[in-house]
């Protein structure tokens, strides 16, 4: 006799930790092919899966082979059509090829690229490696916030509708167990019985006291039915709710950049991948986030993403239309009340003479107040970088926005001149806020 | 339904539909079940049947087949390049897998239809299981009793030296005893029993031990810098008698001799050895043991239809099932990989019933012991339990066989331009053929002859390994260089291999 077991409900991923060390053992062929598909990525689509594809160096397994290449072997073919003893026939590839059978076929190392898909998680993973993401979201950012019913337990009070009727069943079966209650069944059985003795047109008079025994019982057990209820107010449970605080689900996410000719494609993928983090980052705490491009040269307007990050514009250079046009958007279409707003700027720093006063105005009075954070990041050449190490140190918007940093906690502003400083200035920015709601 | 009218006791087909479910299911396997014993006398373990689904095959591919295993990244791997072939649709799944265990446990893939599942039952759980009973091979190098103890232990003691000394310290170690893997075997001793207990036992005497002892090597040290110089020769020659060489099993030795390897490293060389070991016959009897399978899947599946149990619809199903199982490919055709091991295997099965059944004039010359004997059924079953592929194919290759294949061997010299056709299925070529074949499937003559042939304990203690060339083949430069700097990984100072021509 044989044992059959169904097995398919087992977990399925008894491989994953295989695949992880795998993963790790590849790790910076992998790393690469990720840095690479998120520049071409879309900024929204970044948390797909992907498809990479890692060299053989590193993860071959040697073995003791034979060389296909030296000796003398003897083939045994099947399948033979016309030839006899003593053909020759010209070995594919002329000369000292591989020869045919087995052993050519799986010779030593292929060149040939191993290609494998990701998983979301892993390719996150991956993206954040070398950033360091793990402790971010203890970090914690004010939030509005609201409360939803969530359940916690049971109770015996509470509204009709809200009744658990399988713990409230449950009882009542104990409680009528306990205390006997006749069921159905019972009293059908004695009714029946009953039915058959009246039945009888002359009974003895052994039958005439069983009738009346039997009325007495049924009797009782109906009583019994009666006064033990089926459902008592004793057994009803109700399914509780608690009011649990939850963060607002909803955030709009701002995305500002100058888009004026200074800011080449360098500056543009810097900042991308600076967006690309804050939204993600955004993205594991709210359900839904609503994403708002704003460009600016000397005016600034709403675009989508594919102009924002790739068309290219010409004209001046005047920061304070993109906070107007934010302002506006706010207004119109995201009150403060029910949006959980922030915002990200990148410029080269580089504005229009006497604007900048514009923009600390507007941020202090108009949009400090009602957004949750504003991150401005100033994206320089390497050069630069150097020369401008102090923080005091800055162009013109530079030293305006430290005016503004100074009043607003929830301001910060960073630069950045390579990849590598995204990460840790976009820890800076988050990490040493203040440590209120949590949720 | 049409019903088949030729047989005697016609009873009610099993089932009708394309779907399965367990109630179906066994009922099926008491069928087959019936056959097996009763008809073909199988001696079987108990089974056990699961059913998986796809991803769940997929990660039973990718460690080696087995249904637990430590964990090592080329497992994971071997997961994602299966994985995507089979998500590309390059490949399908096997239909089962089956485990040289008792209870014999066989995989079945949830997507089978009934009428696979009742071929997959007749083949693995009846057809594999009996080979792995009673085949001499696996009784004699593999214990099926002890086999998932042992997996239990090997997969949980690499998860404390993970735990203890870190996963790459554990992982390098796993690595390069994995490229040493199939110079791991014993082929000519016998392997111990695998017992769970024993090994533990095993482990800790060890650990006393070599608390208890100074390392043989530095003690061997002191009295050899005692011995004249002049006995070097001699010390030499004890020296190699003591440490057992020449020897072959080079994860053996390392085990046994490293100077350098801790007592746990020592243990995971041990464990890659033993599982090595359990696989070494699997490796000697592709053949024997597919054409058994198929053997058995074609017997039983045949007789439930004459009984009345299949239906027509089923039994073609299964047919064409069967036959691309069997196929064999031409040597010219895009998809030739060498012999089907499932073709030959069961043409010489059913080649072998036929001899002793409808014997011809050169049956009668070439098979004299068993030809027309008409006892089919222990002929082919005393094959199954005394022979191995190289062994089986010299014995009882015929040329209806041969034939059949349309066989013929080129002869290849490496440096030549042209391979020459040296035998073809004519008189003159049977015997050739067969003896070529055979040794195509030695893989005492396929695998490269290396072996440990002295250490020089006195000098820089380099480790000096020998691989027999045969046929003037040698060893793929790039991996053996990859494969030494594992060894030497091992064995802690230099290792030097040197190639010979095998007189």
């Amino acid at each position: 006799m044989a044992n059959f077991i169904d097995r398919r409900l087992n977990p399925k991923d008894k491989s994953l930790g295989n695949r992880r060390r795998f993963l790790k053992r590849v790790r910076s062929h992998i790393k690469r092919a990720v840095d690479d598909s998120v520049r071409e990525r879309g900024l929204t689509d970044v948390e797909r899966g992907e498809k990479v594809s890692v060299p053989t160096k590193g993860i071959e397994e040697p073995v003791f082979r034979r060389d296909p290449k030296t000796g003398k072997r003897e083939h045994v073919l099947s399948g033979n059509k016309q030839y006899i003893v003593g053909d020759k026939i010209l070995k594919p590839g002329g000369g000292a090829g591989a020869g045919s059978g087995k052993e050519g076929s799986n010779s030593g190392e292929g060149e040939d690229e191993f290609v494998f898909a990701l998983s979301r998680d892993e390719f996150i993973d991956l993206f954040f490696e070398d950033l360091e993401l793990p402790d971010l979201i203890k970090h914690s950012i004010k939030e509005v916030q609201t409360y939803r019913p969530r359940r916690a337990g049971y109770s015996v009070s509470g509204s009709p509708n809200n009744i658990n009727v399988l713990r409230t069943m449950r009882n009542s079966l104990g409680r009528r167990l306990a205390l006997k209650r006749p069921d159905n069944k019972q009293i059908k059985e004695l009714q029946a019985e009953v039915f058959k003795l009246e039945k009888v047109s002359r009974k003895t008079k052994k039958q005439q006291q069983e009738l009346a025994r039997l009325h007495a019982e049924l009797e009782e057990l109906l009583r019994r039915q009666r006064v033990i209820a089926f459902i008592d107010p004793l057994d009803v449970r109700y399914n509780y709710f608690e009011h649990a605080p939850e963060p607002n689900a909803n955030a709009v996410m701002f995305c500002l950049m100058d888009t004026s000719a200074s800011m080449g494609e360098r500056e543009k993928d810097l900042a991308k991948r600076f967006f690309i983090l804050l939204h993600l980052f955004l993205k594991r705490r709210y359900k839904k986030i609503d994403l708002v491009f704003v460009r600016h040269t000397h005016n600034a307007q709403e675009v989508d993403e594919e102009a924002f990050f790739y068309s290219r514009e010409t004209g001046g250079t005047v920061v304070s239309t993109a906070l107007k046009e934010m302002k506006h958007i706010i207004d119109e279409r995201y009150p403060p009340y029910e949006w959980n707003i922030y915002a990200a700027q990148a410029s080269d720093g580089e504005n229009f003479a006497g604007d900048t006063d514009v923009c600390v105005e507007l941020l202090k009075n108009e949009i400090m107040p009602v957004c949750q954070y504003y991150a401005y990041i100033e994206i320089l050449e390497e050069a630069e970088a150097k020369l401008m190490e102090a923080e005091e140190n800055g162009m013109e918007l530079w030293r305006g926005y430290r005016t503004v940093k100074a009043d607003w906690q929830n301001f910060a502003m960073k630069r950045i001149s390579t990849p590598s400083d995204i990460y840790p200035v976009f820890r800076q920015l988050f990490a040493k806020k203040q440590a209120g709601a949590q949720q | 339904m049409t019903k088949p009218k030729a047989s005697k006791k016609v009873s009610k087909p099993l089932f009708e539909d394309a779907d399965w479910n367990f109630d179906t299911l066994r009922r099926t396997y008491d069928a087959i079940e019936d056959i097996a014993l009763n008809e073909l006398e199988l001696s079987v373990y108990p089974n056990q049947i699961e059913i998986i689904s796809a991803e769940q095959m997929l990660d039973a591919y990718s460690s080696v087949g087995m249904p637990l295993m430590y964990a090592h990244w080329s497992y994971g791997k071997h997961f994602v390049a299966n994985e995507i072939q089979y998500r590309k649709g390059l490949r399908g799944l096997a239909y089962e897998i089956v485990i040289n265990s008792s209870p014999c446990i066989s995989y079945n893939m949830e997507e089978n239809t009934m009428a696979q599942q009742t071929l997959v039952m007749a083949h693995a759980a009846f057809g594999h299981n009996h080979f792995f009973k009673n085949n001499q091979q696996f009784l004699q190098w593999t214990d099926a009793e002890g086999i998932l103890d042992y997996l239990n232990f090997a997969k949980s003691y690499i998860t404390q030296c993970e735990e203890r000394y870190g996963v790459a310290e554990v992982e390098s170690v796993l690595d390069a005893a994995h490229a040493l893997m199939s110079h791991g075997v014993f082929r000519y001793r016998r392997p111990q029993k695998l017992s769970l207990k024993a090994e533990e036992e095993r482990r800790k005497e060890r650990i006393a031990y070599e608390e208890r002892m100074v390392h043989y090597l530095w003690d061997g040290l002191t009295s050899l810098a005692k011995a004249e110089p002049n006995d070097a020769q001699r010390e030499a020659e004890k020296r190699k008698h003591t440490l057992h060489l020449p020897e072959e099993n080079l994860l053996y030795f390392l085990e046994q001799y490293s100077p350098i390897l801790h007592t746990w490293q020592r243990e995971v060389l041990r464990i890659v050895r033993n599982i090595a070991q359990y696989f070494y016959p699997q490796r000697q009897t592709k053949v024997m043991n597919e054409g058994c399978a198929c053997f058995v899947h074609y017997y039983i599946t045949n007789r439930m239809h004459e009984k009345g149990q299949l239906t027509d619809g089923t039994m073609l199903e299964i047919l064409h099932n069967h036959s691309n199982v069997i196929t064999q490919p031409d040597f010219d055709e895009a998809h030739y990989g060498g012999f089907n091991p499932y073709a030959l295997g069961f043409a010489m099965m059913e080649d072998i019933k036929r001899i002793c059944l409808e014997p011809t004039e050169e049956d009668y010359a070439w098979f004299p012991e068993f030809a027309g004997n008409r006892d089919w059924k222990n002929t082919i079953k005393d094959a199954w339990a005394n022979y191995r592929d190289e062994s089986f194919i010299t014995q009882f290759l015929s040329p209806h066989v041969i034939r059949k294949f349309r066989m013929f061997t080129l002869s290849d010299e490496a440096r030549a331009a042209h391979v020459q056709v040296s035998d073809i299925h004519n008189e003159q070529g049977y015997i050739n053929i067969r003896e070529k074949l055979a040794r195509t499937y030695d893989i005492a003559i396929m695998d490269p002859d290396i072996q440990v042939v002295d250490v020089d304990l006195l000098g820089d203690r380099c480790l000096k390994l020998q691989h027999l060339k045969r046929d003037g083949i040698a060893l793929n430069n790039v991996e053996r260089d990859k494969v030494l700097s594992h060894l030497r990984k091992l064995w802690g100072y230099d290792v030097a291999m040197e190639e010979v021509e095998a007189s």
